[in-house]
This record gives C-alpha cells, structure tokens and sequence, in this order.
C-alpha cells in the first residue's frame, strides 16, 4: 500500500472510493435524505451484493450464472419458513417453524451454499455460453417450485420476515439505520473477502481454470472442483444478500426470483462491468437511479415517456439502455471508465 | 476437453473409479429403474376410505390402468412434437452460428398474440374463445401463414442489425438477444391481446385463445386399450413429425442444408469455398425463428398464449437443447421426448397423498433429468464434445 507505486487509475479511483466511503459511512447520520438511504442505497448494497457474486464467478472463473436470483431468493424463502412464527405473521404462507432467528440466518446461509454446491457440481463440467443456459434453467426451475409448493410459501411468498431479526442485530423495522450500516458492512466486507479469495491459491488457480482448462487439467488441478467451489462461494455471497433482502423488504415470493429479475441482475452487472467486482455496485446503483427516478422523469416527445416508451414500462426503457451499453461497452460503465485511462496513457506513450 | 486427461487414468484415479466415481452412477441407475417399477407396478390408486400412502398416484399403475399410462404416454408425445418444433428452431440458430437466441421465447409469444388477432379478425372480433364449429380450416391457416412470415422478418432484422457484426462473441450475442426478448415481452405486455369482448377492460398480456378449426373437435378410437384419443392433439403429434421430417431432408437431402451443415463444421473454410456463409446464417435464423411461430400456433391452439410464455417457453427450448445436445435434429428430437416423458409423466405418477404432496414437485424432476444428463454426458446426449 505504498501510493508511490500507484498508477494514475488507480490513484484517482481510490481517492474517489475514500471519498465515497466516508460520505457513505456519515450520510444516515448526518440525516441527509433518508429516502436515498433506507431505500436507494440499501437496496444498492445488497443487490450489489448479488451482483459482486455473479461478477466474481464471470471475472474469475468464466462462468456466467444467471441463478445467483434464484440462490438470492433461495436463502430469503429458508430463512422466511425458518424463523417466522404464525399468528403474528397474519396470512402470510410459509411453514412458520419459529425457530431462533440467529440459527436459522445461519441454515439459510449453510442451506443455499450447499444447494448452490450441488448445482455447481452438475454445471461443473460446462462454461460459458452453456453455463449460461444451465443456470438459468435453475432459476426458472426455482421459480416454478417456489411458487408451486404452497408449503413454503407458494405464488404468495412469505411476508414479515424483518419482524423476526436476531436479539443482536435488534428491530431493524424501528431503526432503519441500522440495517443501513449491516448492509454497508456486509457489501465491503464481501467486496474484501473476495479481493483475498482471488489472491489465494486456490483464487489464482480458479483463474488458471479460467483461462486454460486442459493446461490445467493437465498439471493435475481438478477443474470441475474449482468451479463447483467457485460456484458455492458465490451462492454463499448469493445468500448474504438474500437476507439482507428479506430484512430490508420484509417478504420474499417467487415474484423476487423469476425471470425479469434474473434479467435485472444480469443487467446491473452488465451496465457495472462484468470484467471488475467494484462495478457491481457501480451498476446497481445506476440501475437503481434508473428504477426509482424513470416513472418519474418527464415527457419526451413522439416517444412518449413518463415511466413509458412505445406505451410499454420500465422495462422497455432498460431493455434499451442495456441494449445500448452491449453494444456500446461490453465491459459496461467500468470499462467504459478504464477506457479513459488507457486512452490518456496511449497518447501520453506517442508523445 | 481434457479428453487425454480423461483417457490416460493414473493409478489413484482408478482406484478412485471403482469406489467413488461409481457410487453415482449406480445411485442414478437405481432411481430410474426403481420410478420404472412404480410407474408399471407399485402406483396404486386411493383406497376406498381415502386413506394415501407413498404408493397412492392419481391413475395407479400401468399395470392396474393401462388405458391411463397410454394417454400420458400420448399426451407426452404431443408435448413432445411441440416442444421439439419449437426447440428444433432454437438447436438450428445455435448448432449453426453458436447464437444462443433468448429471445426465442419472446418471438414464441409474440407469434401467439399476433395469430390470435388474425384468427379473431376472420371471426368477426368477438373478442372472447372462438368455438370450434366457427372455424374452418384456413381460419387456422392464415393466422399461421401471416405470423410465421412476421416472426421470420423480425429474427431476420434481429439478425442483420445486432447479432451479424460480432458473430463469434457468443456472451455478447446472448446479452443482445436478453435485451430484445426484454423489449419484446414488454412491448407485448403493452400492446397485446389488441381484441377483447365489447365492454370488457384490456389487460396487457391476458391469457387468450386460438382455437383449432372445426373438424379436428372429436375423439379417434385407437383401438389400443379402448383409448378414445383427441383428433387435435394427434394433428400436433402429425405436423411435428412432419417438421422433423421436413427439417431432415432440408438439412441432408438438399444443397442449403449442405451449406448450413458444412457452416456448423468449419465457418471459415465454408466461406472460402466461396459459399455466402451470411446467407446462410440469414436464412437459418430466419427458420429457425420460424419454427418458433409454427410452435406457438400449435400449441396455442391446444393451449392458450399469455403473457409469462416467454419465459416458460425459453426454458422448455434450453432443457431439449441441454439434455439432447446441441448441433443436431436428433438430439432436439431425443431431448424433447425425454423432457417431455419426464415432466407429463411426474406431473401424473408422483405421488397424491394430498393438497401438499406431491405433485407440485414435479418442476424439480426436470432439474433431476438435467443433473442425470450433463452428469454423464456434459455435452448433452447427441452433442459433439469439445
């Protein structure tokens, strides 16, 4: 950490982070809009949560997973049937066990980082492009069973989860800002965790993985192991976010998991930059902007506009804008970023 | 890959062969022969007094009910011969130009709504499910011959405009292809079904009907069983082999299914041959987004079209391709009847001991099939590996 040796890039990125973490770390606290912050931002941290974990296996492992949703929803709906208790929770579906909240956060969390495993393990031999279509047919299959099996919840979901928090972390729904700093922590620490699995052994051969598998596979390193481990540890950073879902929102339902929002992540993660971990966020928080301010922004002529384009909703409007970030910069706003360094240090090495 | 790896196995690994590797394999053996042994044998229906254990399934066993097992297994074959004229347009773009079209569940969609307002159209917009005594045969026909040739030149602009300039970049091509089905559905949403009943609110995507003409309405004896089996569902059966036929002798029997085979082994060497590869890729897709609409009117009309489709429909067209393998009609034909057996058969043989159990499992037996297949077979069960 010697700031002599840094590059330029990295020099103006990480004073813009410092900056951002501060103001981050004061905003609940200074009382600015609270909003941006118990609604903008949390839902920032935590979708970038799920979106670092989809990052993490793209940039690292070549994977591209369109079940971290599903695994999202999956840790959400064990959790809601684990420590919900009924009457209290009115109507809502669910096997209401009523289990202490502390051990069933940690049973969702084990729960979907095993289920996420198994299905690594089956995908494990594939990559890329049939990676692709392998995981999201685990998160249609998600989709359909969590809305077929009434017992767990059903087409309804679950609702009420963030009344059952653990005595530790207290009643998240009288004191917002607390859930505001878990979230915050749980996005740097996972941003960190992933930063030093990367730099393991077994981070710098998943990436060997990566890049040449039969070279691998050769020198001895069991391929389709790195991967289904890969794929668990990102179904473990899945489920994180999961319940900081159901803390922050209250209710899960096969709504929050199916292919719309599959889509949504992938499209966060797109618009962040698949190639970098920081973009998740960066993405996130752009496609939320997006989400909140679009319906409301105003009208644009023959287009129409006002939360619509052609009459149809957000949807459209972020179809589009995905469309043109595809298409424009593959690498998404990261890349577009890095491209601005790479364009001053090209001319400053001519000249 | 790593097929030397895989083909020189050290002492530890084979050692390990005998003892690990082989546990799954005997695992996933038992479970099939042993849902085998239930389906023939042990399923039974309820008791008299209602009583329900783990033998209890709606029809009983094959063996008890053989006119029961006859109709899943016809019913499964009908879902089959859709599934495989929709998913064989999906194998096709891929096999050929490795573009995974995700928005071939859009265009299926899209199909559906656009021949339900033809059909309606013909019919004097009633705007509600037309009877079957109101429809002829080319009250079937147009909707059909006027949105295949919609959802053609749509997959053709689809292709030129986005997908032609960065052939080879499959991810890139797969996000493309998100962010149209993700306009499309939503345009849908927005615009379809366009006909409703006088007086009635329009909901976007509502579910709708196309209906079969008239004289496909009545059972056919089959004189198997005493099985009295619908006219329509065998016509669904008809036109899918029909595809499947008329696919094989386009692929092999003529000079475009030549260039189109020759492109899926080497795209280069094609092209210096001096055949216009892009043609090609233009007209495969163009069939290939074809065979999605054919789908959608067929199994429209069995069914119903409504918003959601698109999803399910995606799905059902990436299962056949996974489990059958890529590149070829027969792995699209292979997968469709797996998938198809497999989901009819653990919807109908699972067991019903009540409101919660346990039928509503049955979308986790696809998951099962999936894991069976690529456990064994990565590539799927016709596909070429590498």
């Amino acid at each position: 950490m010697n700031p002599a040796t840094w590059t330029h890039q990295q020099r103006v990125e990480r004073t813009i982070a410092a900056i951002a973490l501060v103001v981050l770390i004061i905003w609940p606290a200074a009382g600015w809009s609270p909003y941006w912050a118990h609604q903008i931002l949390i839902e920032t941290f935590l979708f970038g949560i799920a979106a670092a974990s989809l990052i993490f296996l793209s940039a690292y492992g070549g994977m591209i997973s369109l079940a971290q949703t599903a695994l999202f929803g999956i840790a959400g709906v064990i959790l809601g049937n684990l420590a919900t208790s009924g009457g209290a929770g009115g109507t809502s579906k669910g096997l209401h066990l009523g289990w202490d909240p502390t051990l069933a956060l940690v049973v969702a969390i084990v729960g979907t980082t095993a289920i996420g495993l198994i299905g690594g393990a089956v995908a494990s031999r594939n990559t890329g492009i049939y990676f692709l279509m392998i995981t999201l047919t685990y998160s249609v299959i998600a989709t359909y069973t969590l809305g077929q099996v009434t017992k767990i919840g059903g087409f309804s979901g679950i609702g009420g989860i963030n009344r059952y928090t653990p005595g530790w972390i207290g009643d998240l729904l009288k004191h917002p800002n607390r859930l505001y700093y878990i979230a915050l922590g749980t996005a740097i620490v996972v941003y960190v965790l992933i930063r030093y699995v990367v730099r393991t052994p077994f981070g710098v051969s998943l990436q060997g993985v990566r890049d040449e598998p039969i070279r691998m596979s050769s020198l001895g390193y069991a391929v389709p192991l790195h991967r289904t481990l890969a794929f668990g540890f990102a179904a473990f950073l899945a489920a994180l976010a999961g319940v900081l879902y159901v803390w922050w929102s209250g209710q899960i339902a096969p709504g929050n998991v199916d292919l719309p929002e599959t889509i949504s992540l992938l499209i966060m993660a797109v618009i962040g930059g698949l190639a970098r971990i920081e973009g998740a966020w960066v993405g996130a928080f752009a496609f939320i902007l997006m989400q909140n301010y679009i319906s409301t922004s105003t009208h644009i002529p023959l287009v129409g506009f006002g939360g619509t384009l052609f009459g149809g909703s957000f949807n459209t409007v972020i179809g589009i804008i995905f469309l043109v970030v595809v298409i424009v910069s593959p690498d998404g706003l990261m890349g577009l970023w890095g491209r601005v360094f790479e364009s001053k240090r090209e001319t400053s090495g001519g000249g | 890959m790593s097929a030397l790896a895989a083909r020189i196995p050290s002492r530890e690994q084979v050692g390990s062969y005998l003892t690990w590797r082989r546990l799954p394999a005997l695992l996933a053996f038992g479970l099939i022969l042993f849902a085998l042994v239930y389906i023939f044998f042990l399923a039974k229906i309820p008791a008299d007094n209602g009583a329900t254990n783990w033998r209890t399934t709606t029809f009983g066993s094959a063996y008890h009910d053989p006119s029961s097992f006859l109709r899943v297994v016809l019913d499964s074959l009908t879902f089959a011969s859709a599934l495989f004229i929709v998913a064989s347009g999906f194998a096709l773009i891929f096999g050929l130009m490795r573009t995974v079209n995700m928005a071939h569940g859009a265009l299926y969609l899209l199909a559906g709504y656009i021949a339900y307002e033809v059909q309606q159209k013909l019919n004097g917009s009633p705007g509600i499910s037309l009877d079957t005594g109101q429809v002829n045969t080319w009250d079937w026909l147009v909707p059909l011959l006027i949105a295949a040739p919609i959802i053609m030149v749509i997959g053709l602009i689809i292709q030129q405009a986005l997908l032609r300039w960065n052939q080879g970049q499959e991810l890139r091509q797969a996000l493309i292809t998100i962010a149209v089905a993700v306009i499309i559905a939503d345009q849908i949403i927005a615009h379809f079904p366009r006909t409703v009943s006088a007086g009635a609110q329009r909901f976007g995507g509502n579910a709708v009907d196309l209906t079969w003409p008239g004289w496909t309405d009545r059972f056919v004896n089959l004189h198997v069983g005493g099985v009295q089996y619908s006219l329509a569902r065998l016509d669904v059966l008809a036109i899918g082999v029909a595809v499947g036929v008329g696919l094989w002798l386009w692929l092999y029997r003529t000079k475009t299914g030549m260039k189109i085979r020759a492109g899926v082994d080497d795209e280069k060497m094609t092209s210096a041959l001096g055949i216009n590869i892009q043609r090609t890729f233009a007209i495969a897709f163009m069939v290939g987004c074809g065979l999605a609409a054919l789908g959608a009117v067929v199994w429209a009309s069995q069914s119903n079209i409504s918003s959601g489709q698109d999803g399910q429909w995606l799905l059902n067209s990436l299962v056949v391709v996974i489990v059958g393998g890529m590149g070829s009609i027969f792995g699209a034909a292979a997968g469709a009847l797996l998938y198809a057996f497999v989901a009819n058969f653990a919807a109908t043989y699972l067991p019903s001991t009540g409101p919660d159990c346990c039928t509503q499992y049955s979308t986790i037996v696809t998951f099962v099939l999936i894991a069976l297949v690529l456990s064994f077979r990565p590539q799927g069960l016709f596909g070429r590996p590498g």
